[in-house]
């Protein structure tokens, strides 16, 4: 199944591409309001439209890919940084107080969706795209926590893990050595799966204005705007999701072709 | 069984407990007087004062937190600071559409889910699975929200079958149910896509088990084996997932509602965060904690009801 | 599991009721199954040649081999169950229908009531949600054989028949309520619900201990003789074969390299392989002479026990006690065998002596030093045992490559040897254990099971150990790796005088291998003593039944060595 990895690559290329280049050129100017020009259907001069207040709706796809990707990516890295060493942590010490405590709070966790958390934090510090970070992040601790630690507690039973231990390392030396190594192609797998999901996430969040506030450009914010000028403008509402369907569609198809390329099937070895 | 029971509804208990404890704290901590906040910057001190004493302020923490834990045991959620209304009246009146719109949701979405998990399981490789397969990938990509735009576009302001937004009440059951159909299918659909793929790998795993070939070596057809054998075990991985879904409908159903201008949690949920009106968004969110929490109590119990190797453990 | 299960059955002998669903000619010299220059490729990879075999109404006919040799598939072949992609030419009859022929939906109309078969794991063979009362019945129903009750009263006769009579193992029982051995019967069972003319049995004993196998075989040769059944029987191993078949096929690589009855095949062996594999199977290694020389290991009054089951939300259940007040000594230069079946306690003391479990009682001290030293292992007590464990594939990190794996045990040193110096050490190793310097580089995904094996010794020796343990080390490996590696181990006792513990289920290796022998069962040992004395006259009634159980080899026909080293050299 090389052609999802073709594919996932390709879109994915396509996303970080996007956003990369808005660093340096957008074809408009996205923070200038031209009346003038609004709700214009896509066409040669702009290829996508333009929104409600004439700005051109390429220029903000490109620049809201790149709020998207560095709220995704700051959430994976923290469900990443936290989650795999409590996961491998608990492995550990699988079945004593620190594993039934560490997952415990899984638990809890998983009890309070992202947009509770959001809720939660909008309400301290008001609204903002750290509050999405925040909100998907601690969701995503769970996840990596639970994937690491069942991956990992596999591991443990292994004879390979015995033999270590009889060469007198420790737990944490054995996690870093010999468990990390063989669980960062499942990591790998899932980092990208939640990437995608933090891309869903955001633009839910900010969708009901609890992720990126103006000016910073959204999609979910977008959609927002397009919300009442649906039925005279279709484009406005369309585009934007389409750059969300197509970002979370190439990330799932890289997911599902690095899967089938790195077989996290753990040490998966020819018989 | 009921040992099992036990332990899961102790733990269901203490999760509720350090739940609360956690959104109580939170809401504590959030940077302003609810008190000052409604009367304005210009009150004058002691009326603010007098308006704390009302509400309960200022007792010492622990006593508040206890109120509002019996308080809510009782059914008795506080009163909203802006809306000078009991809490628990107001959710009570947005339950009703939240609810039975996750509810909906989640139903339409097994509905929509086995059929086409079994269907791609038992076409494993062929052009049916590559179908479904292609759809779902598509569906899991779709945000909710986004797509029930599409669904009012079409179904309500180009075909207009449906209504673009509102909600009728349930005085007549089916206008109601109408009303909520757009939002369920539109959150109903990535879910599906979802536990539809799960459903087809749960079943393509049990696939390879050697008890379906034991089935198989008895003389049940590949159709047969997958039916009376598969789809019982791949429900064990597949219930974990409609458990965790109901969490996700629930969220989604809040976001869902600002599209189809429903008077739901959703709504009351963003009004009160506006006006700063802590009391509500603390009883809401406890609410939804609440029903996850629930929901996966129940998802426990299921487990046992589908797999004899749990009852039996402590 | 009774032993007299046997003796309880032989009233229902006499008088043997004709079957009531298939009316059977018993005309002895037709076959039943016939295979005819059967082939069949996967993907165009010929995993089975030519194979020609017939199996005619009550006869035990055995396929054996090492793994690989095509014995399960042509099971599978004659069950119509082979995988997807696979192709079969020549023919495959049974009662004279080609089975090649045939459509799917006569194929299954076929399998579980004129074929039954069983499978080698009991512990995945059963639908774990489903009471094995329905699973037997669902044989009789899915053939529509018997209206429901009937079907229901059927399966818990034939329940009852394999020994699991309904006062004991009642029919509402779950398969993870029931013992190995009893899932064992419970599949036997749903083979023979429906009295299949043939019965296919897949290394049927394979993952059983040795007292239960010798149940299991037992039923089914009774079970052949009494309903008159032929039995298809597939296992790797020589013993069983030759206590249970009427007729031998030996294969190799997919081909039928030898066939005939068994006394007169045992008798000539006229294909080396099976002499080989025959030689292999009761292969003893040229143990030099002990030279013991005062204690090395002390293990007294050691108990090792887990919390058990809780018996209530809040009661922790009695403790599962998996080793009992055990005590033994191992002088140095001795090598000692641990012998049990599963579950008996023998791993779980082997990793007490390592060090990796705490004990709750009793001390364990080498050459005097605790091994346990303030709840903790000591190290430098640590550098002085280790380990190779059975299974080839999970000994091994897959991302090291085999230099850095041999070399890992250097960690307990205080100064451990660095670069040119280390690998020398680990070149030194690898000879050692017959592989070559440059196999460091390389991934452990690229050697054999049997190579694996070495290298596991390798890794064990490395840091020069005064006691190996060996656990199970040479369980997972055909006959023939096997004896390579019992040959390797006492090449290493000659050249470094080694003390080790060698612990396996399988007596016939302990014997080969060891100069003295402790029997555990239970978490305790019952018997130790000199091995040849212990297996010529055990003393423990345990002992005994372990003996007795154990299938044997017949005496060989004379002739010298065939014990080539062609299956590890790769």
């Amino acid at each position: 199944m090389t052609r999802n990895l073709i594919l996932g690559t390709l879109l994915t290329a396509f996303l970080v591409g996007a956003a990369l280049l808005s660093f340096v050129w957008t074809p408009y100017p996205t923070d200038t309001v031209a009346i003038a020009e609004r709700l214009q259907p896509p066409s040669a001069s702009h290829w996508l439209g333009t929104d409600h207040f004439g700005r051109d709706m390429l220029s903000l796809v490109m620049v809201g890919a790149r709020t998207s990707i560095a709220v995704a990516l700051v959430a994976v890295g923290i469900g990443l940084g936290l989650g795999v060493p409590l996961g491998l942590a608990a492995a550990a010490r699988s079945g004593g107080w620190l594993d039934e405590a560490i997952m415990r709070m899984n638990d809890l966790i998983f009890a309070f969706p992202s947009l509770v958390i959001a809720i939660l934090i909008t309400a301290i510090f008001g609204p903002g795209a750290t509050n999405a970070i925040i909100a998907i992040g601690i969701f995503n601790i769970p996840v990596f926590a639970r994937l690491s630690r069942g991956a990992a507690l596999s591991l443990w039973r292994r004879d390979f893990i015995l033999a270590a231990r009889t060469a007198g390392k420790s737990a944490p030396r054995i996690s870093a050595e010999h468990i990390l190594p063989n669980i960062a192609n499942l990591l790998i797998v899932q980092g990208t799966i939640q990437f995608s999901l933090g891309i869903l996430a955001e633009a839910g969040l900010s969708y009901v204005g609890l992720g990126a506030q103006p000016p910073i450009p959204s999609w979910g914010r977008m959609l927002a705007d397009a919300q009442t000028m649906v039925a005279l403008a279709p484009h406005v509402a369309i585009i934007p999701g389409l750059a969300i369907v197509l970002s979370v569609l190439g990330l799932n198809l890289l997911g599902d072709g690095l899967r089938d390329r790195l077989d996290p099937r753990l040490g998966a070895v020819r018989r | 069984m009921l040992a099992y029971a036990l332990k899961r509804l102790l733990i269901l208990a203490i999760s509720l407990a350090i739940a609360s404890l956690v959104i109580f704290l939170v809401v504590e901590v959030a940077p302003g007087d609810p008190a000052s906040f409604m009367l304005g910057i210009n009150a004058r001190p002691d009326t603010v004062a007098a308006l704390r004493a009302e509400l309960g302020l200022d007792l010492p923490v622990h006593e508040r937190y206890l109120a509002w834990v019996s308080g809510m045991v009782q059914g008795d959620f506080g009163t909203s600071y802006t809306y000078r209304a009991p809490v628990a009246q107001m959710v009570a009146e947005r339950v009703q559409v939240s609810l039975p719109l996750a509810l909906y949701a989640l139903l339409l979405s097994t509905l929509i889910a086995f059929p086409a998990g079994i269907f791609a399981a038992a076409r494993r490789g062929r052009a049916g699975d590559m179908a479904v397969m292609g759809a779902t990938q598509l569906g899991v990509a779709v945000p909710n929200f986004w797509f029930a735009m599409l669904l009012v576009l079409l179904f309500a302001l180009k075909l207009r079958w449906f209504s673009a937004g509102g909600f009728p009440g349930w005085e007549e059951p089916l206008q109601g149910l109408k009303a909520l159909t757009l939002p369920a299918v539109a959150l109903a659909l990535p879910q599906a896509a979802i536990l539809a793929r799960v459903m087809r790998s749960a079943l393509i795993d049990i696939l390879h088990e050697d008890f379906i070939r034991t089935a198989r070596a008895k003389g049940l057809s590949r159709r047969q084996a997958l039916w009376r054998h598969g789809v019982r075990n791949a429900l064990i991985p597949v219930l974990t997932i409609i458990g965790l879904q109901f969490s996700f409908l629930l969220a989604g159903a809040i976001i869902i509602e600002q599209v189809f201008f429903l008077p739901g949690l959703g709504r009351l949920i963003f009004q009160a965060i506006t006006q700063r009106d802590l009391i509500v968004v603390e009883s809401v969110v406890m609410l939804l904690v609440f029903a996850v929490i629930v929901v996966t109590f129940l998802t426990d119990l299921a487990y046992a009801a589908v797999d004899p190797r749990l009852r039996h453990r402590r | 599991m009774t032993p007299s299960l046997v003796s309880k059955y032989l009233g229902e002998r006499e008088g043997q009721r004709p079957s009531p669903l298939s009316d059977r000619t018993q005309s002895g010299s037709k076959p039943l199954l016939e295979l005819d220059a059967l082939s069949v490729a996967i993907h165009g990879q010929p995993i089975l040649r030519n194979l020609d075999l017939t199996i005619a109404p009550g006869e035990i006919v055995a396929l054996t081999g090492e793994s690989g040799s095509g014995k399960s598939m042509t099971a599978l072949a004659a069950m119509g169950l082979l995988p997807h992609g696979a192709e079969m030419s020549g023919a495959l009859r049974l009662d004279g229908r080609d089975h090649g022929q045939l459509s799917e939906r006569r194929l299954c109309a076929i399998r579980g009531r004129e074929i039954g078969m069983i499978f080698q794991e009991p512990m995945t063979a059963l639908n774990p949600v489903q009471r094995i009362g329905q699973q037997v019945a669902e044989t009789i129903l899915v053939h529509r054989a018997m209206p429901r009750a009937a079907a229901r009263a059927r399966a818990a006769e034939v329940l009852a028949r394999v020994g699991l009579p309904p006062d004991r193992v009642p029919p509402s029982r779950y398969p993870h309520e029931l013992s190995g051995g009893q899932r064992q019967r419970v599949v036997i069972a749903m083979a023979i619900a429906l009295r299949p003319k043939l019965l296919i049995a897949d290394e049927p004993t394979t993952a059983l201990d040795v007292t239960t196998q010798a149940q299991i075989l037992a039923l089914l040769r009774d079970l052949v003789r009494e309903e008159g059944m032929a039995l298809m029987m597939i296992t790797h191993d020589l013993a069983v074969v030759a206590e249970m078949a009427d007729r031998i096929a030996v294969m190799k690589s997919g081909e039928i390299v030898e066939q005939g009855e068994t006394a007169r095949l045992f008798a000539e062996m006229r294909h080396p392989y099976t002499r080989q594999l025959f030689e292999a199977s009761r292969h003893r290694a040229d143990l030099p002479a002990p030279r013991p020389d005062g204690p090395l290991l002390r293990v007294e009054a050691v108990t090792r026990h887990y919390p058990g089951p809780r018996a209530g939300l809040f009661r922790p259940g009695p403790p599962h006690v998996a080793v009992n007040g055990v005590s033994f000594e191992v002088a140095r230069g001795e090598r000692v065998g641990l012998v049990g079946e599963s579950g008996c306690g023998k791993s779980t003391l082997a990793r007490t002596i390592l060090g990796l479990e705490p004990v709750q009682a009793g001390a364990i001290t080498l050459d005097g030093a605790p091994v346990y030293r303030h709840g903790k292992p000591d190290r430098a007590v640590r550098r002085r045992v280790q380990v190779v464990f059975q299974d080839p594939y999970g000994s091994f990190n897959p991302r090291h490559r085999v230099g850095r794996l041999i070399a890992e045990p250097f960690h307990l040193l205080d100064d451990p040897p660095r670069g040119p110096e280390r690998a020398d050490a680990v070149a030194r190793a690898l000879i050692d254990v017959g592989l070559k310097p440059e196999h460091a580089e390389q991934h452990i995904h690229a050697f054999s099971g049997g190579q694996r094996q070495r290298i596991a010794i390798a890794r064990a020796l490395i840091i020069r150990p005064e006691l190996v343990i060996f656990d199970e080390a040479v369980s997972a490996l055909d006959v023939r790796v096997r004896a390579q590696i019992l040959d390797l181990i006492a090449d290493l006792s000659r050249q470094y005088g080694l003390t080790y513990l060698f612990i396996s289920h399988d007596l016939s290796v302990v014997r080969g291998i060891t100069d003295r022998v402790l029997v555990m069962r239970n978490g305790e040992i019952v018997e130790a003593g000199a091995t040849e004395t212990v297996f010529d006259t055990p003393a423990h009634g345990y002992t005994k039944s372990l003996l007795a159980a154990a299938p044997s080899l017949p005496q060989p026909p004379g002739g010298g060595h065939a014990d080539d080293r062609e299956p590890d050299a790769r």
